[in-house]
């Protein structure tokens, strides 16, 4: 083998030359996206670069003007800045397959590109903003109210402490454990899939806040020790048997096998 | 040194025994026999879990408040601030957050709780599987199964105690299930709760049969059972000079008691392990109980899912026919009494009977002492397996929401596969349990008569092979060969020679029915002739025997030559 030839077959090559294409993509991506920084409003420029990211991903289904086709996708007149917010920016759009509900995953956009498409939808109809940072801090709330408030309206179908559940027909609530106070807020507001909409005169904005600290107070963990998935007595139940149960009989089998 | 603590026990003991006579009960108890197996020490897990229930229990009662007056919460637990509750849901989180050591106590006790019935019901099992229900044990097993239900009794009431929304929802399934009986149903509802649900009443009264009545009862049963246990004395697996007239074993003290004694501290141990890692019954997070909300993830403790469950499975239309009536008026919900009072009933029912079904199948009079081995009683254990996967199937529907998140499976196909096989696989489980005994059985046979396979085979001189067959030993045959060989009833015949109708005819032909369905299909047992033709004829013979002992070592030989050979290779090069 050459010299040549052993270089350009060199072990790491493949691996540099992608490393050397996205150093050249987000680089170009630096200079093409103005920075986000200066202020949250939303910009003519933001409304422009939203509805053309808006065209390239999400008009397959939604259509061109975001009327929405039956029985493939919903109109989004009128949803606003937080359903798109809180739909991109938990990774459930863009859809990945079409099933019972659409499932979280791995977010598709960066913030910028994500309020950008909030702004262009949001220019559509009037509906309901992101929340501002006072209005997501659990800090500020009442978690005692928040326990009141969630389990009226929320626990039938996230659980006591909102570690999920089943709805009908493959569709389920998620767990919240897990979920930003900012999500939390926003799907209160729009209602995303089977959710309905708690909108500010059904629960209004200081209890939504008072809900955000219950949460917040649960995420901190169980006094108790691990919870089993904060689901009920079910993995409990399941747990005195196979660890409980199972340790014990192992030591009986231990116990036992000395005999006569 | 030595001596002089030897005599103060000495001393003591007779002081003691000089004034109760107690030295010839030790004695009896001390030499009392006790045959060796580790499933025998299930009942014991049970019986550890009840204590560490009382001894857990006590500590409860000491701050618990069994009072539905309205209080609002000022505690430290900051999601339940200046919330209105029940003093007795109040009480436990005080336990659980003021109170030190309060929130290990009660997850053991609640630990122990769940550990109590699943022990109940292994040690049930093992004592189904094995037969030790039959004569003279048949009253003692009808105290078990008492002791089980009041185990639930005890679970339930207790569950209910703390005034949560979780169990608040599970009383109100009750009182919906008691509402279902027919005449009295509405009337007992209202004794229960004194009046309207809930009242104000049902925490004290739930109290009392938690901590009084129904521990009184499972404590006096205890001692019942365990006094049966001595007078019946233990039964024995089957094996080398076991019979039912003998017992093969240990005497109690000093193995037996130094056995025991140690394993409560393992169940104790196990049992505070888990409690001190992993919660149980967070009430904090459930809320005091208001009877409007219902969170998902709604279940009763395990042990009751299997009524959540059918209630979950049942219907309310069938083949479009509703199943709520309304007769003159009142209403008889079917939907509601048919799975959550008939089925349990029925269910329970055949439980508690079982000994006397098998014993009018038998016709067998006789005291057993040695346990049948499962695959010996094909069709026993066949119904203990479909009761089994019954049970299973409508403790698996109780927690459909969870199993249908939990593998993202749709909860109403869930529901409508187990209407489907509720019906399908306890007799399919049925039907393959009964092959497997059986074909465990044939195996049984073939190795009595013909011997563990060697893998040796031999070539003899004139070219025919022959396959090496190791025979079993005294203890693997007895083994094998030692069981009841049962056969269908035969009954005198419906009219006597003058040709009257014989009394009790009926009956007879019900048992001898029962009868064929245990017995008409089965494996006998090897007998003595069988025995001894196999050996005369399929044994080896002696120049079989040599032979085979010969090929024993063939492959040890074989081996060292090819070493020579390749040491010989190795030293060429």
């Amino acid at each position: 083998m050459n010299t040549l030839a052993r270089k350009r077959h060199h072990k790491a090559a493949p691996l540099l030359l992608v490393l050397a294409l996205l150093a050249l993509i987000t680089g170009a991506a630096a200079f093409a996206a103005p920075s986000a920084t200066a202020t949250a409003e939303a910009s003519a420029d933001d409304v422009v670069a939203g509805e053309r990211l808006f065209a390239a991903n999400c008009a397959s289904c939604h259509g061109l003007d975001a009327e929405g086709q039956d029985g493939v996708a919903p109109s989004l007149v009128g949803v606003g800045a937080a359903a798109v917010d809180f739909q991109v920016g938990t990774g459930r759009m863009p859809m990945q397959a079409s099933g019972p509900q659409a499932p979280a995953k791995p977010v598709q956009f960066s913030q910028d590109e994500i309020n950008q498409l909030a702004a262009w939808v949001a220019s559509l109809g009037a509906g309901p903003a992101i929340p501002t940072a006072e209005q997501v801090d659990g800090s500020l709330g009442d978690a005692a109210n928040g326990m009141e408030v969630f389990r009226t309206n929320c626990a039938m179908c996230h659980g006591s402490i909102g570690g999920g559940g089943a709805l009908t027909q493959g569709k389920f609530a998620p767990s919240l454990l897990e979920t930003t106070p900012e999500h939390i807020y926003e799907a209160m507001l729009t209602g995303p899939q089977s959710m309905p909409v708690f909108n500010d005169a059904n629960v209004t904005p200081e209890q939504k806040r008072d809900v955000i600290a219950y949460l917040e107070a649960q995420q901190a963990g169980s006094p108790g020790g691990l919870s089993l998935g904060a689901i009920g007595p079910v993995s409990e139940g399941l747990w005195a048997w196979l660890i409980l149960l199972g340790l014990i009989i192992a030591s009986t089998i231990w116990v036992g096998a000395r005999s006569s | 040194m030595g001596a002089k603590l030897n005599n103060a026990a000495a001393g003591t003991a007779n002081y003691v025994d000089e004034r109760t006579s107690i030295g010839g009960f030790v004695k009896f108890f001390a030499r009392k026999l006790f045959p060796d197996h580790w499933s025998f020490m299930l009942g014991e897990i049970a019986l550890y879990a009840f204590i560490i229930l009382l001894l857990s229990g006590v500590f409860l009662t000491a701050f618990f408040v069994p009072s539905m007056t309205e209080v609002h919460y000022e505690g430290p637990y900051e999601t339940m601030h200046g919330v209105a509750m029940t003093e007795a849901f109040a009480s436990t989180l005080k336990t659980s957050f003021e109170v030190p050591g309060g929130l290990l106590i009660r997850q053991i006790h609640h630990w122990s709780a769940l550990l109590f019935l699943a022990a109940i019901m292994t040690h049930m099992c093992r004592v189904f599987f094995t037969g030790a229900f039959r004569k003279p044990r048949e009253l003692n097993w009808l105290v078990g199964f008492t002791l089980m239900i009041l185990g639930l009794a005890a679970g339930f009431t207790g569950y209910s105690l703390p005034d949560d929304v979780l169990s608040g929802n599970g009383l109100r399934i009750i009182d919906g299930v008691v509402k279902s009986i027919p005449l009295i149903g509405s009337y007992t509802s209202y004794w229960l709760f004194g009046g309207e649900y809930p009242g104000v009443d049902i925490i004290p009264r739930l109290f009392t049969a938690h901590v009084l009545i129904v521990p009184g009862l499972i404590l006096a049963l205890v001692a019942l059972h365990l006094f049966l246990v001595f007078l019946h004395k233990h039964t024995q697996y089957p094996g080398g000079g076991k019979t039912h007239k003998n017992v093969v074993g240990l005497p109690l003290f000093p193995v037996y008691t130094a056995k025991a004694g140690g394993f409560f501290f393992v169940v104790f141990g196990v049992v505070a392990l888990v409690a001190a890692v992993f919660t149980i019954n967070p009430v904090w997070n459930y809320g005091p109980y208001d009877p409007s909300p219902v969170s998902a993830g709604t279940q009763p403790d395990w042990y009751i899912l299997f009524v959540d469950g059918a209630l979950r499975l049942m219907p309310g239309w069938v083949f479009g026919l509703p199943l709520e009536w309304e007769i003159f008026g009142y209403t008889l919900s079917m939907n509601i009494l048919l799975p959550a009072v008939i089925i349990p009933g029925l269910f329970f029912g055949i439980i508690a009977l079982y000994p006397w079904l098998e014993a009018w199948a038998t016709g067998d009079k006789g005291e057993k002492h040695v346990l049948d081995r499962p695959r010996n009683a094909p069709v026993r254990t066949g119904i203990g397996v479909a009761m089994i996967v019954f049970y299973v199937i409508l403790v698996i529907e109780g927690s459909n929401d969870i199993v249908a998140s939990l593998f993202h499976l749709s909860l109403n196909d869930l529901t409508i596969f187990f209407q489907w096989t509720i019906f399908i696989f306890p007799p399919l489980a049925f039907w393959i349990t009964k092959r497997i005994c059986m074909g465990l059985q044939r195996k049984d046979r073939e190795l009595v008569l013909h011997g563990h396979e060697t893998g040796t085979i031999v070539r003899h001189e004139n070219g025919e092979y022959i396959e090496v067959h190791q025979p079993l030993d005294e203890q693997e045959v007895w083994l094998r060969v030692n069981y009841d060989n049962r056969k269908p009833l035969e009954i005198e015949p419906e009219f006597n020679e003058r040709g009257v109708r014989r009394p009790g005819y009926k009956w007879d032909l019900f048992k001898q029915r029962l009868s064929k369905f245990y017995y008409e299909e089965r494996v006998e047992p090897v007998t003595w002739e069988e025995y001894q033709e196999a050996q005369r004829h399929h044994g080896p013979s002696e120049q079989g025997k040599a032979e085979a002992v010969e090929a024993e070592h063939a492959d040890e030989r074989l081996n060292k030559e090819w070493e020579s050979v390749d040491k010989a290779e190795s030293t060429d090069k």
